[in-house]
């Protein structure tokens, strides 16, 4: 659900197929027939943004048929956890959860109920009515299969035959996977997508079983690292929290971020934030400025205010930036709304775009309806090395950071990014100590020691390995580790993030990957083969974050003696004095009682989830834009708290939105095809790939299409309340009309790789060929709305309406 | 004559109606020919494209260019297997004409771009940087609290990086004061 692996992480359904081979049932659920559900046992299409209904409904069949792991869900769940009664759930408060205050949440009641020594109160029998079993089944006793079925348009027993069908895995030795990717994340309600899916996985005790999990398929090769490495407002690297403006010192903010538990047997990993924070301190200004005076140079956010992505554009919108960097990404076309983003762009003094190739972001001003005459916008292009023009490292979906080797010189003057952003440093530097500036320190102190090519004091080229290393982390003076008694010298690595201090005596530019460039070397360049666990581990391929784990939650595949649920596929196992297999996840020796979720405070995973802001339970609400005028589960139409940009006083005039409007029918997605990638810029270029995907195209039912008198092949435009794309129509029996509510609702698809900077108009060399053949089409994202989740803020791109037009009637 | 996939196509079904028979007689002599990455340096990559992380064999001339890329066998991720925008990795480097391979730069409402040197777009930029960090650079928010942020500059990028250039990327940013700091994993 939420992905079609077999278009777009075509070589991960490899191993889907070598599953089935060996017996496994494949179940896709999607709104396409798509190529990954042309292989599977059972498909079941559901309507787009309808997600949480389906799972809801199968966790109602799980629980009805007390199709649980019970011993799992009693010792590793927070199940039994007793909530405090005044605690209401949406079906008895008018849709929403209690506490809903205008936008936002006062989550007061979504508490636990504590004994004197503030230990939380538990039910292990989990009978009490207000334990988080018993409220999680109160909650989807709403989720019929006929409720959902109206929802969804899947019809009924499509819903049971996946439900039925999927519960057996519930049986400790076997295991249930789901794969997910922009189809659950893009919603005004994606992460509850993902929470609803990870309650079934506790219910059916899946997680950290080999072949078990909730797998993101991320988009990009090296996503998984760019956010563990803190390209996010929110986040630092290692997912320290980025300070606020109320964290005033050092002190305040590791107090403020540092979890505690009163459950005795709980391990609380968190407990270390102070090490990791001192640590990435120092990654950043080593011994020239104290603990304290690091941290100060820091920037702070304002409490409570979002910097994301589409605040990031509404705000340059309204001219509150005079430059800004796209820096290998190309906002004009894989932004939501993009007519906005566009706009923004012209409001800037100047950009810095760092590409491989051409692209709309760096020449947005020759997009349609711009004239360049009247734009001010100084426009700097960069031309940067590929892959293997470089080295380096990325980390994959499975958290497995492989190393890159350089093959070839990039080409003409196209140079490595890490020396782009080394050269500018040293400019900037340069110009703050002769000219000074506000804080000039921040800059000037940071350590940037990455190699021998110094001359004048400027670095030329970045050894990338003393990167790797800095990553990894040193003692920077003597050390005795008091833990393990170990004894360390200035300048040591640190082999282990256990080793970290919090005396700034260790510098460490990621805790995660404390571990990945130690005493062995560089352990991402790895190439061993063997797979001893004969599950597919492969422990010596390369490394994985944390400490070369490679199925993480790996405590919970085992039950409280330490046997593996599943023996014919142990992930870990007790040997009688050891653990053997797989590096434990935070298990204690058997007996010990430590419940296995370590990160979290508790020790176990999440049934009731208060940390969200949209409520402690996934609970279905439509799209913000919907065919429906009403939502058929309760009075809330849409997620209470999502942030609404059109409204007025909040965004702009071009944040618009339609639902339930007969203006625009017909519910849409973005999706993508094998041979493009994100928005093609990396793809829009090779003449092989153009070949076999040449054009944007919407696919449609051939009822639409008739309704539309469009044949397969036309020339169409599709108009959202946001702007318009021309495309070829495909009708296919691929696509189906859905019945909703008793009503027939149509839903169309196009990919979103498309954009105007092609090998056509090229400016060649005259010894250069012109291309026989180039892409054609728009960007999809002329169409989609400025809306983000309620908890992440991606903006919802799988779920909204249009119309559809053959060329010439409209 | 330069090939291009297309016209092979057209060009070997032209050649195989004319011989009739539609195979080649000369068994032996296609089974003595070298293969063309015998004298190669091999290296391996990671795909740049989704996040499967498919290992990938680059072979290069002793010339510098890239004569073949293929599935690496040995790798327990892909197994020797591609999808087919990892299969066309061989037409993402330099055997790509269209690669940007100079600084370029789009002056104020001037409709082309120009080319422009290294040393020029750096020292300009980082000029530019110095002036909206300055203006922008705020010490204290309006409650009073130390806040150290440039407000005036704005990052996206990028999951197109390795992990080592992610890191130098944001401590530059953060060094400068950026707090509008976000890429793809948002969208």
């Amino acid at each position: 659900m939420g992905s079609n692996p077999a278009s777009n992480h075509p070589v991960s359904f490899k191993w889907i197929m070598k599953a089935v081979e060996k017996g496994g049932t494949l179940i896709c659920v999607d709104p396409r027939f798509t190529q990954s559900a042309a292989k599977a046992h059972i498909y079941a299409p559901l309507r787009s943004g309808t997600d949480i209904a389906f799972l809801g409904g199968m966790i109602k069949y799980i629980l009805d048929n007390n199709l649980i792991q019970e011993e799992y869900v009693k010792n590793y769940t927070n199940a039994s956890f007793l909530v405090n009664p005044g605690f209401k759930l949406p079906g008895d408060n008018g849709g929403v959860f209690s506490g809903l205050k205008g936008e936002a949440y006062d989550k007061a009641s979504w508490s636990y109920q504590t004994d004197a020594e503030g230990r939380i109160r538990k039910d292990e029998t989990l009978r009490d009515s207000n334990c988080a079993y018993q409220l999680l089944k109160k909650h989807y006793s709403r989720y019929t299969p006929e409720l959902v079925s109206s929802i969804t348009g899947t019809p009924k027993e499509k819903l049971l035959e996946v439900y039925e069908s999927y519960a057996k895995t519930g049986k400790p030795d076997k295991a249930g996977n789901i794969l997910y990717a922009m189809g659950w994340t893009q919603h005004t309600v994606g992460t509850q997508n993902i929470r609803a899916m990870s309650i079934i996985q506790e219910l059916l005790g899946n997680m950290g079983l080999a072949g078990g999990g909730v797998q993101a398929l991320r988009g990009e090769s090296n996503v998984q690292g760019s956010t563990d490495y803190g390209l996010l407002f929110h986040i630092l690297p290692g997912y320290l929290g980025v300070p606020r403006a109320s964290d005033t010192a050092l002190a305040v903010y590791n107090e403020k971020r540092t979890p505690k538990t009163r459950e005795p047997n709980s391990l609380n990993w968190w407990k270390n934030y102070p090490k990791y924070s001192a640590s990435l301190l120092r990654s950043f200004y080593g011994t020239n400025a104290t603990l304290d005076e690091a941290y100060s140079y820091l920037p702070k956010l304002d409490d409570g205010v979002d910097y994301s992505w589409l605040t990031l554009f509404d705000q340059m919108y309204k001219s509150r930036f005079t430059g800004f960097f796209a820096w290998g990404m190309n906002p004009a076309v894989s932004s939501a709304n993009i007519f906005k983003v566009r706009k923004a762009l012209t409001q800037l003094d100047w950009m810095v775009n760092v590409n491989l190739f051409d692209n709309e972001t760096g020449e947005f001003w020759r997009a349609a309806g711009m004239d360049p005459k009247k734009i001010k916008t100084e426009v700097f292009m960069l031309p940067c090395a590929m892959s293997f023009e470089k080295e380096g490292s990325i980390t994959n979906s499975g958290r497995l950071m492989q190393w890159r080797n350089k093959a070839v010189d990039p080409p003409g003057e196209a140079r490595p990014d890490a020396d782009i952003i080394t050269d500018l440093y040293f400019r900037l530097k340069e110009l703050y100590e002769t000219e000074g500036g506000p804080l000039k320190e921040a800059i000037t102190k940071l350590t940037w020691n990455y190699g021998e090519a110094v001359v004048e004091g400027r670095l030329l080229h970045v050894d990338i390995r003393a990167v790797a290393k800095e990553i990894n982390g040193c003692f920077l003076t003597d050390k005795l580790d008091q833990a393990s008694k170990r004894e360390f010298k200035k300048g040591d690595p640190v082999p282990a993030f256990a080793f970290l201090q919090d005396d700034g005596s260790t510098s460490s530019g990621n805790w995660l990957y404390c571990n990945s460039f130690a005493d062995k070397g560089n352990m991402a360049a790895r190439r061993g083969t063997k797979d001893p666990s004969g599950i597919g581990l492969y422990p010596e391929w390369a490394w994985s974050w944390p400490v070369n784990r490679r199925i993480i939650y790996n405590g919970a595949s085992v039950d409280l003696q330490g046997k593996p649920w599943d023996p014919k596929r142990a992930v870990i196992a007790w040997d009688g004095t050891k653990w053997v297999g797989d590096v434990p996840d935070g298990v204690g020796n058997p007996g010990s009682g430590r419940p296995p979720f370590i990160m979290k405070p508790d020790g176990v995973a999440s049934i009731f989830g208060p940390g969200l802001a949209d409520g402690p339970f996934p609970e279905h609400y439509e799209p913000l834009e919907s065919p429906l005028a009403r939502n058929l589960m309760s009075p809330q139409m849409n997620n209470p708290v999502i942030r609404r940009w059109d409204k007025p006083g909040v965004g702009t005039e071009m944040d618009i939105a339609r639902s339930a409007d007969t203006l625009f029918p017909i519910v849409c997605t973005t999706m993508r095809v094998s041979e493009h990638w994100q928005s093609g810029v990396m793809t829009r270029w090779q003449p092989w790939l153009v070949e076999m995907e040449p054009a944007l195209f919407v696919e449609m039912s051939p009822q639409l299409a008739r309704e539309k008198g469009i044949k397969n092949g036309d020339q169409i435009f599709i108009k959202s309340a946001r702007g318009q794309a021309e495309a070829v129509a495909m009708v296919t029996e691929r696509v189906k009309p859905f019945l909703i509510d008793g009503k027939t609702v149509h839903q169309i698809a196009l990919p979103w790789h498309f954009g105007w900077a092609t090998s056509a108009t090229r400016a060649y060399g005259a010894r250069d060929k012109k291309p026989e053949i180039f892409t054609f089409g728009n960007a999809a994202n002329r169409l989609t709305p400025t809306i983000g989740d309620a908890n992440t803020m991606i903006p919802e791109s799988k779920a909204f309406m249009v119309n559809i037009f053959r060329k010439g009637v409209a | 004559m330069r090939l291009t996939r297309r016209t092979f196509l057209k060009v070997s079904g032209t050649v195989l109606a004319g011989s009739g028979l539609g195979v080649s007689l000369k068994p032996i002599y296609a089974h003595a020919k070298p293969l063309k990455i015998r004298y190669a340096r091999e290296t391996t990559t990671i795909c740049p494209y989704c996040s499967v992380g498919c290992s990938i064999i680059i072979s290069t001339a002793s010339y510098g260019k890239v004569i073949n890329t293929e599935g690496d066998p040995n790798s327990p991720i892909n197994a020797g297997a591609l999808c087919s925008k990892g299969s066309s990795l061989y037409q993402l480097s330099i055997n790509n004409p269209n690669r940007l391979t100079k600084p370029r730069y789009r002056a104020p409402y001037e409709s082309e771009w120009k080319e422009v040197s290294w040393e020029w777009a750096l020292d300009r930029i980082a000029r530019n940087v110095k002036k909206s960090r300055d203006e922008s650079f705020r010490q204290t928010n309006g409650k009073g609290q130390t806040v150290n942020r440039t407000e005036g500059i704005a990052s996206v990028g990028s999951a197109a990086l390795d992990n080592e250039e992610c890191y130098l990327y944001q401590k530059f940013l953060r060094g400068l004061g950026l707090v509008y700091i976000e890429h793809q994993a948002r969208i």
